[in-house]
């Protein structure tokens, strides 16, 4: 009944993480308990010698030092997460579009060694790939430009920025971020990952605060780490903690002088990739503003995903991009190509040109991929003439809310936004994780599901990655597969029932006693 | 689900049963030494509840009874002795 009223703001910003039963929590626990029984009974096989140990062992001279396959991680492995490993790293042959073909592979040791059949499962649906607008293809046509620009540079560039990497096509491109973004200027990296952690050490340092949220990346944890800075970590999206945490550490000040703080760093991302959810923005802007702190904005999986034509969070909640000191992205996820980018006022890129870690001794990007992201910025922007950018936007919104409205009228826990195309559903138990995947393979789907330590331990998931490129009928199909799957394995755990009429949800205009 | 037949209904309740319990993940002899040990405790729990639990109910109720038919006595004695 809560949803009746919300009026459309409410709807765009607020999460939904719906708790599970009791009785799920605690079958979760039980189940992890007799499979950690089983995995010390075989461990203990394995010391006594009745069993031989496939995982790396110490050697025989090595038994009286510090052990080191001994900590829970090791134990982890061997024991639990090998039994089910067939459901990761699976080879797949063919580009990773909304249907892909994936080689079958089978195990004689009970997934310690795999081998191929040499069969091959095609055209399964890919409900795991980062491919939010669907620019990971091989039309030719869409390729003309990468094929030239191929011609014209190589492939290899051979050099870092700071040499002779700079190429005309690097410049174009940053321009071309830039005013995508509608900031003063960016700047691209090769690598997602290695923009966060090695540009953060430049922005700050020793006498510094970050204050980063609690399910953050691991590259901007590092990059935290790397740079010295103190950091403090508030709860997920929450702004009261935030709010909290800012006037204790600016009335506390640095650890020991109690000085005040050189700067105040608030670390976010646009959507948390194991949630679904997206940063309260506004809020956090207003928050930024009265406590004089400066925001840095991960936007990897929101650029091209959220907003009215692709821009990012900062257009879906209507603010304006200049307010965010510092904007990051990265080109791997709807641009289909690989890399990063910082954009912001024009003195920050261009200190962080001469003074990051990644700009000055990275390789600079090959040309195809920075062709492939000028192309992919141009369709979305409509500048090369068509309406195709558009339409995938549009398309991937809608293809969204479809599949998260579906999901929920049948009864599944889903997590995040209502907005946002990453979509995490709750398995919960550990046995239902490898069943459920090996089920969707068998149904020509192909998931992605994860288990601690990624996740919390009692919150294993699917997580659907949505892409424009998927069809009605493919979505279709999909939700048909998961209705039958989730009454045969039962994960349907939502106690929330949905009404009959859903359009009234989207009724603007319906607060009439509220 | 529509279960053809009963056979089919108790597969998916031994399929439930191994998700469940997280057995589904182990190797088939695991899942033998398991179901023989919970099974083993089961039918010690049937067994000693089928000896044990009628003349336990019976001792209750008789100590029950007569607590409820000594007590008009005992109070009216304890009045008496004030």
């Amino acid at each position: 009944m809560v949803h009746l009223f919300m009026n459309p703001f409410e709807k765009r910003i607020t999460n939904s993480f719906e708790e599970a039963p009791m009785y799920v929590a605690v079958l979760t626990y039980m189940g992890y308990g007799i499979v950690i029984l089983f995995g010390y009974f075989r461990d203990f096989l394995r010391a006594v010698g009745f069993e031989k140990c496939h995982q790396a062992q110490e050697r025989e001279e090595q038994k009286d030092f510090v052990p080191l396959y001994q900590d829970f991680e090791n134990f982890y492995k061997r024991n639990l997460y090998t039994r089910v490993r067939d459901n990761w790293n699976r080879p797949i042959c063919s580009l990773p579009g909304p249907v892909f073909d994936i080689m079958e592979r089978v195990s004689d040791d009970y997934n310690w060694t795999f081998r191929l059949t040499g069969r091959t499962i095609e055209n399964v649906i890919n409900m795991g790939s980062y491919n939010y607008l669907g620019f990971a293809e091989n039309n030719v046509d869409f390729l003309k430009t990468v094929a030239e620009e191929t011609r014209q540079y190589g492939v290899g560039v051979c050099s870092t920025r700071q040499e002779l990497g700079n190429l005309s096509i690097h410049e174009k491109l940053e321009r071309l971020v830039a005013e995508f973004l509608g900031v003063e200027s960016a700047m691209a990296f090769g690598m997602g990952f290695a923009t966060n952690s090695m540009n953060i050490p430049a922005l700050v340092g020793k006498g510094c605060l970050i204050l980063s949220d609690e399910l953050n990346h691991t590259s901007l944890i590092l990059g935290a780490r790397l740079s010295g800075a103190t950091i403090r970590v508030f709860k997920h999206n929450n702004m009261q903690s935030l709010e909290k945490m800012l006037k204790e550490t600016i009335c506390s000040g640095q650890p020991r002088t109690h000085r005040a703080w050189k700067k105040i760093l608030i670390m976010v991302e646009g959507i948390y990739s194991m949630e679904g959810s997206l940063v309260r923005l506004p809020e956090i802007l207003v928050l930024k503003k009265k406590y004089k702190a400066y925001l840095y904005l991960d936007e990897a999986h929101s650029i091209g995903a959220v907003g009215p034509t692709g821009r990012g969070v900062t257009e879906h909640f209507g603010v304006d991009p200049n307010e965010v000191d510092v904007l990051m992205g990265t080109f791997t996820k709807s641009f289909g190509a690989a890399g990063g980018y910082i954009a912001g006022k024009k003195e920050l890129v261009d200190y962080l040109r001469s003074h990051s870690h990644s700009a000055v001794y990275a390789t600079a990007m090959s040309p195809p991929v920075v062709e492939q992201i000028i192309r992919a910025i141009k369709c979305i922007m409509g500048v090369d003439g068509t309406t195709e950018g558009q339409r995938r936007v549009r398309q991937l919104a809608e293809n969204t809310r479809y599949l998260r409205s579906r999901l929920k009228e049948m009864g599944f826990i889903i997590y995040g936004n209502q907005d946002s195309p990453v979509v995490p559903l709750l398995l919960y138990l550990p046995g239902k994780v490898g069943a459920f995947s090996r089920a969707m393979l068998k149904r020509k789907i192909g998931v992605v599901v994860v288990g601690f330590p990624a996740t919390p331990i009692t919150e294993a998931r699917a997580r659907f990655c949505v892409s424009a490129a998927h069809t009605r009928e493919m979505l279709d199909k999909v939700l048909q597969s998961l209705d039958e799957l989730g009454d045969y394995i039962k994960v349907k755990f939502s106690r929330h029932r949905s009404s009959y009429r859903p359009e009234l949800y989207d009724e603007t205009d319906f607060e009439l006693d509220s | 689900m529509d279960m053809k037949n009963m056979r089919e209904y108790v597969g998916w309740l031994y399929y439930q049963y191994l998700l469940i319990t997280g057995i589904y993940v182990l190797e088939p002899w695991e899942q033998s030494i398991f179901n023989t040990l919970l099974f083993t405790m089961v039918a010690m729990v049937i067994y000693t509840s089928y000896v044990f639990v009628p003349i336990h109910v019976r001792l209750a109720l008789e100590f029950f009874s007569e607590l409820v038919r000594g007590q008009p006595e005992s109070t009216v004695a304890l009045m008496n002795s004030r």
